[in-house]
């Protein structure tokens, strides 16, 4: 009875923002607005039940799934990348090598003060072959098709990987220091402590910290959204979500609520496909 | 401190690696040398942006062409950028960030305020659906919030709350972490002998919740109210779905719309940047151990 007295708060404020816009997203993803006609074409806007077209349109249409690709394949090169930098920092901050941690820990955790739309910003600036120093040094074109994704995947490496580097340094701080004495003592070398102590250890961080970074690059937003500013070539639908974005407020067609819904809802289901996968792999492999 | 020692296989004095370590497993010079160089060079990576925007806010456009990206240049126009900034945002700009410390600042004390609430409701009490409630949050932890924005806005535009400081609150309000570590947290923390001794003296469950149970919650609280914080400052998706109005923006969406412009001032909207970015990265200096703590806690869950 008080249990739920004292949950009641957190579950009205979850079911406002959670539960509500979940049901209120699978109807819309069903209806369309019409327009009822007139003369000219231009009467008021009707909403009709539409069946599945919403998602049949989404489905067998190219733009959606070009935008799943690039995803993936900027999730199939950052991730890893991230992942294991991150773990390599923590692990060297953990280990005998280095005597002042503190410095590198704050350093490398700043970015994710930066707020993410003012970050890639940011990146965009410096990437400017004129004005930027990244662009000015590298004179890469990071606008173009080429490098546009390696623009992005940078942006949002650079703002997570002290985030995720963080995570690991708490993993392997709680790992009682007893494991490494007996491994010493039976003769392990510091490598061997990393391999069959402390990377086995951290496992859980790990796929947790992967699904996170699944689950977030689907939706990424941000990003694109910032370079969009300088390749107006992107239009409005290279990645998913701002194909949702933009077919919410109009600029995509078909647009409105129910086609901006029916994407949202693929794209949850990409994402926990991808995560179920994922975690099924590690599984697997453990 | 007295330490135990060990004679080794090979016939050395092991010492164990309590606080320093022994000179037994001291790396040597090139290893330290080698990993130090390594370490500064991602320091470089992450932090030159940073530098960056420092010097970059004082220049004027002409300068950011011809001088060192890394130096200021001949002239210092902090006060000519300032004032383009100003006329830029329409005199919008510190309304902006003191949206943003509203913003953020209310969710994070309303979000903490419910977290830790029903943390303490799922660690304390039993009771029938428990684990359903469980499941349901382990759930929207991993939910991807942002498909969540969308059908958030006709929620918000059914109830008349779109560009509204509620349609950014509500939302952010709500954080499964949040209860997820205040549920840990009071499961740790708050022994069950205090409570009986409470209900005992005849105290009401309200009373010793919000008299004791908040206290000894505190730690957790101020870790919960920094991720809330972080994460509705740095929303962006959100604010731009719900909000329309100059004078109802928060930050973030302020300077995106300057940087949009076709042939923006740079220094002025690096300028704006920094200021955006300086509440936070003050929090972040002053409030380190508990973000350790948070993500020490978030770390174990797998």
């Amino acid at each position: 009875m008080f249990g739920w007295a004292f949950l009641s708060p957190f579950l009205l404020f979850f079911a406002f923002s959670f539960l509500i816009p979940i049901v209120v997203s699978v109807r819309a993803a069903f209806f369309r607005e019409v327009s009822k006609g007139g003369l000219f074409g231009g009467g008021e806007k009707v909403e009709t039940f539409v069946g599945l077209q919403n998602f049949k349109e989404v489905a067998l249409g190219s733009t959606f799934w070009t935008g799943i690709g690039r995803v993936l394949l900027f999730g199939a090169i950052q991730i890893p990348v991230m992942i294991i930098g991150a773990l390599a920092l923590a692990l060297l901050l953990d280990s005998l090598l280095v005597n002042r941690v503190g410095f590198f820990r704050l350093g490398y955790f700043m970015p994710y003060a930066v707020p993410g739309i003012v970050a890639a910003l940011v990146w965009v600036y410096l990437y400017n072959n004129q004005i930027g120093p990244v662009g000015r040094v590298l004179n890469i074109d990071f606008f173009g098709h080429t490098w546009i994704l390696a623009g992005m995947a940078n942006m949002t490496t650079w703002t997570f990987t002290g985030y995720n580097m963080l995570i690991f340094l708490a993993a392997l701080q709680a790992i009682p220091t007893d494991l490494y004495e007996a491994a010493r003592l039976d003769g392990a070398s510091e490598w061997m402590i990393v391999w069959k102590i402390k990377v086995p250890m951290v496992r859980a961080a790990a796929l947790l910290a992967v699904l996170l970074s699944i689950i977030g690059t689907v939706q990424l937003f941000n990003e694109p959204a910032a370079m969009a500013v300088k390749a107006s070539w992107m239009g409005g639908s290279y990645m998913p979500m701002q194909m949702a974005y933009n077919t919410m407020v109009g600029t995509v067609s078909p647009s409105g609520a129910g086609p901006a819904n029916a994407i949202s809802i693929m794209m949850a289901l990409v994402a926990s496909v991808l995560a179920v996968i994922y975690a099924w792999a590690q599984k697997k492999v453990d | 401190m007295a330490q135990k020692t060990a004679k080794l296989a090979n016939g050395f004095e092991y010492t164990p690696s309590v606080g320093k370590h022994p000179r037994s497993l001291q790396p040597s010079l090139p290893a330290r040398a080698i990993t130090k160089i390594v370490l500064i060079l991602v320091a470089i990576y992450f932090l030159f942006p940073l530098v960056w925007i420092l010097f970059t806010a004082t220049k004027t456009n002409a300068e950011m062409y011809s001088t060192n990206p890394f130096w200021f240049g001949d002239k210092i126009a902090i006060k000519e950028n300032y004032d383009s900034l100003m006329s830029w945002s329409k005199g919008y700009y510190w309304r902006w960030v003191f949206n943003s410390i509203l913003y953020s600042g209310a969710a994070g004390v309303i979000g903490t305020f419910i977290s830790v609430s029903a943390g303490y409701g799922l660690a304390k009490f039993k009771f029938r659906g428990k684990n359903g409630i469980q499941l349901m949050i382990l759930a929207a932890l991993l939910m991807p919030i942002a498909l969540l924005t969308v059908p958030l806005y006709m929620v918000m535009y059914k109830t008349g709350l779109t560009d509204t400081a509620w349609a950014i609150i509500i939302p952010s309000c709500v954080s499964p972490f949040g209860v997820f570590l205040g549920r840990m947290y009071a499961e740790t923390s708050v022994p069950d002998e205090l409570l009986e001794a409470a209900r005992i003296d005849g105290a009401g469950e309200f009373r010793t919740f919000f008299t004791m149970v908040l206290r000894l919650l505190a730690p957790a609280m101020v870790t919960i109210f920094l991720f809330i914080f972080v994460a509705t400052w740095n929303n962006f998706l959100l604010p731009l779905m719900m909000i329309s109005s100059d004078a109802k923006k928060p930050v973030t969406l302020g300077l995106y719309g300057m940087m949009s412009y076709f042939d923006p001032v740079y220094g002025a909207v690096i300028q704006g940047a920094l200021f955006g970015i300086l509440p936070l990265v003050i929090i972040f200096l002053f409030l380190q151990r508990f973000w350790q703590a948070g993500l020490a806690a978030g770390s174990v869950k797998g």
